[in-house]
């Protein structure tokens, strides 16, 4: 007898040679001349279920640069793993033609060319037009959003997220999970998700004075697509309270919750869902757990990590789907759902080249009204990069925006050493471009960018290295809280990410003294983003832009004061 | 916002009251405890749940439960505190059931130990390691 895993392998099979043909045959070739929409979007409807998934937007509604990290490590059974793979080796996996528009979408090398050849992309009035190619073809898709929504840019920080809640009632979503929005605080997100007209789930969101399922968020809610019952059930970020400041949403807990997950999902099941879909913001390595240990889910949309993974990875019999961040990608799923199970399925992470795609022209003027007040400070040109300076964050240690925005708070704090947040949303600049007050907010925006400035000894400095190491090197996945290593400044060391806790950082240098940190000596360190309440210190914002007006022209290279060793 | 330069550094101390630092495990204390509460006898494995986050939101209040179906009496042991002791939970014979939930503040990331005495009087363990973090950085 054949086993449903079996079934999903075969799956599996197609979903490799679609995504050769789909993905190696887009040549090396000028996007907006021989690429296109009908061939980004080319899908032989399968099943009677359709999924869109669209995660970590971060607010940008408007076409952007995003370059994919150069360096993404997994540590312990992940070691090698999707996501965990980049570059060359990203294209090799993936039969990826280098020069193509997937190795533009996917890999970073050779970005900035590609860039100018491909364009732009994103764009949330694109992803409009693909999800309502998707609806054409599938009337009752159900188009999931994985949170990470409402953060992450000028307007949005202004309207309190209500530019991205308008444009993405607009997209009629069915449901959705959450993370950065809490840092609105926590009346605001009520505020809001009082007024959604979907679901806002979240089965681990818990009212932190009871330890018990909050009632102000469903943990699933029952849709009936295709003939089918389908349970879609959110999980938000677990370690918010921890990575992000919890004094801005006191009432909440979050945490993975293994056991809760289970019950719920039994409980879906047991309320007759044929079909059960985690709408999940855990990231990918939490998530491959988590369908090691909870039994029943069939399909887990993994979102937090930015991962744009080009083919559904199976651990058991589930399979994990992950579409990227900033409106760079739309995932669509489709699968046979019958006999109260789930028997196949056909994916495709589709890129939203911007060229390619043809703008909704309702959503388009619902993003522009957004803007429209906003317009002047928006555009407003702060500096621009030079020809060979390429700004990009996304990768485990600092990308070249992090070493700006160290460079400012070194300079503008008069400080020995800079902390950045080890965060992955942050559009990139091309060289040559302009940099306008939105592309600052875009890589600076939050409701804690309070610069602060304060003496650390040496041993302290250590620390806090180690401990945010252990946060994204724990070879247990359920114990990484969820970022990247924190970004510094003025400051040189050496990582060995094989090692556990206290003993992977050494060699912490000064830079501007070439000598070794001691442990008993005190030294000024500049950051932002402190999760403590009380803060004080100028807007990071208002700390970079003073800093790139000073400057005019912005040059910077990849540096290498971090030496990373184990990989 | 215009900030001079002045300003900008008079504003900005005060700003990481972090207090993680390395500790010491009192190892000897806590297996003291253990051996009184066994007698020393072998810790078996199974039948009994210990439910604690595997990152604590607050290392200061941090939930634990614990259960135990048959249990006598559990022991819940914060291994790396100075004091390791947290309580033990009798379960008299009419008890509807035998699980507790408590809060613990831990000095640090640590391993959070459940000991059972069953209704046999053997003994079953089980524990959990709970990171208490600087925090920060949040992806």
């Amino acid at each position: 007898m054949i086993s449903r895993r079996d079934f999903l392998q075969v799956s599996m099979a197609a979903t490799a040679m679609l995504g050769g043909s789909a993905y190696g045959s887009w040549g090396r070739l000028a996007a907006q001349q021989k690429l296109t929409q009908d061939q980004l979007l080319e899908f032989d409807t399968f099943g009677n279920v359709s999924l869109i998934h669209i995660t970590d937007i971060h607010a940008q509604l408007k076409p952007i640069y995003f370059r994919e990290p150069s360096i993404n490590l997994g540590v312990g059974p992940a070691l090698g793993q999707v996501p965990h793979v980049t570059g060359a080796d990203f294209r090799k996996m993936y039969g990826i033609e280098d020069g193509s528009a997937s190795a533009y979408a996917l890999t970073y090398d050779d970005f900035t060319s590609l860039a100018r050849g491909y364009g732009k992309v994103g764009g949330m009035d694109r992803v409009a037009t693909v999800i309502n190619a998707i609806r054409a073809e599938r009337p009752d898709a159900l188009l999931l959003d994985g949170g990470d929504t409402w953060h992450g840019s000028y307007t949005c920080h202004h309207t309190q997220g209500q530019d991205v809640v308008n444009v993405m009632n607009a997209l009629k979503p069915d449901a959705m999970t959450f993370h950065w929005e809490f840092t609105l605080g926590s009346d605001r997100v009520q505020e809001v998700v009082d007024g959604l007209p979907f679901a806002a789930l979240g089965a681990n969101i818990f009212d932190a004075e009871w330890d018990e399922p909050s009632e102000n968020f469903e943990a699933y809610k029952m849709f009936e697509r295709g003939g089918a019952k389908i349970a879609v059930v959110g999980q938000a970020f677990p370690y918010m309270p921890i990575a992000n400041p919890r004094w801005m949403f006191p009432e909440y807990s979050f945490g993975i919750r293994d056991e809760r997950m289970q019950e719920v999902v039994d409980e879906a099941r047991a309320e007759g869902a044929e079909l059960v879909v985690l709408l999940s913001h855990n990231g990918f390595d939490v998530d491959k757990k988590m369908a090691s240990r909870v039994k029943g889910i069939d399909v887990i949309l993994s979102g937090h990590t930015h991962d744009a993974v080009p083919e559904p990875v199976l651990v058991g019999e589930t399979i994990i789907v992950a579409s990227g961040s900033n409106g760079k990608f739309v995932s669509r799923v489709d699968l046979d759902v019958r006999d109260g199970r789930m028997m196949g399925f056909r994916h495709k992470l589709i890129p939203i080249l911007s060229d390619v795609i043809e703008p909704d022209k309702e959503v388009a003027a619902v993003i522009d009204a957004q803007r429209a007040p906003y317009k002047d400070q928006l555009e407003e040109v702060i500096g621009r990069t030079d020809d060979d300076s390429l700004l990009y964050r996304r990768g485990n240690f600092n990308g070249t925006w992090d070493d700006l925005i160290c460079d400012a708070l070194l300079s503008e704090r008069e400080a020995d050493i800079a902390m950045s947040p080890g965060v992955r949303w942050g559009p990139s600049i091309l060289p040559d471009q302009d940099i306008t007050r939105e592309d600052i907010w875009n890589v600076t925006s939050m409701s804690y960018g309070e610069a602060y400035r304060t003496e650390m000894t040496g041993e302290f400095i250590h620390v806090v290295l180690e401990d945010v190491a252990d946060n994204l090197f724990n070879v247990d996945p359920y114990y990484q809280q969820g970022g990247d290593m924190v970004r510094v400044g003025g400051l040189g060391y050496k990582i060995d990410i094989t090692k556990p806790q206290g003993s992977r950082i050494s060699d912490m240098t000064l830079l501007k003294t070439g000598e070794a940190i001691d442990p008993a000596k005190n030294y000024v360190v500049a950051g932002w983003a402190s999760v403590n309440e009380g803060t004080e210190g100028p807007q990071i914002m208002d700390v970079v832009e003073d800093h790139i007006k000073k400057l005019g022209t912005v040059t910077v290279t990849p540096r290498d004061n971090v030496k990373v060793v184990g990989a | 916002m215009e900030f001079s330069r002045r300003d900008t550094l008079a504003m900005g101390l005060g700003a990481a009251a972090l207090t993680v630092l390395p500790f010491q495990v009192n190892a000897a204390a806590a297996d003291d405890f253990i051996a009184e509460f066994t007698g020393g006898a072998d810790l078996g494995e199974g039948g009994l749940t210990l439910t604690a986050p595997e990152i604590a939101e607050n290392g200061n209040t941090v939930p634990v439960s614990v259960e135990a179906e048959g249990a006598e009496a559990i022991m819940l042991l914060a291994m790396g505190n100075p004091t390791p002791g947290v309580a033990t939970f009798t379960f008299g014979e009419l008890a509807g059931s035998q699980s507790a939930s408590t809060r613990i503040r831990l000095a640090g990331t640590q391993d959070v130990v459940a000991i059972a005495k069953m209704a046999d009087g053997s003994f079953v363990k089980a524990g959990q390691t709970v990171k208490v973090t600087i925090g920060g950085c949040g992806g």
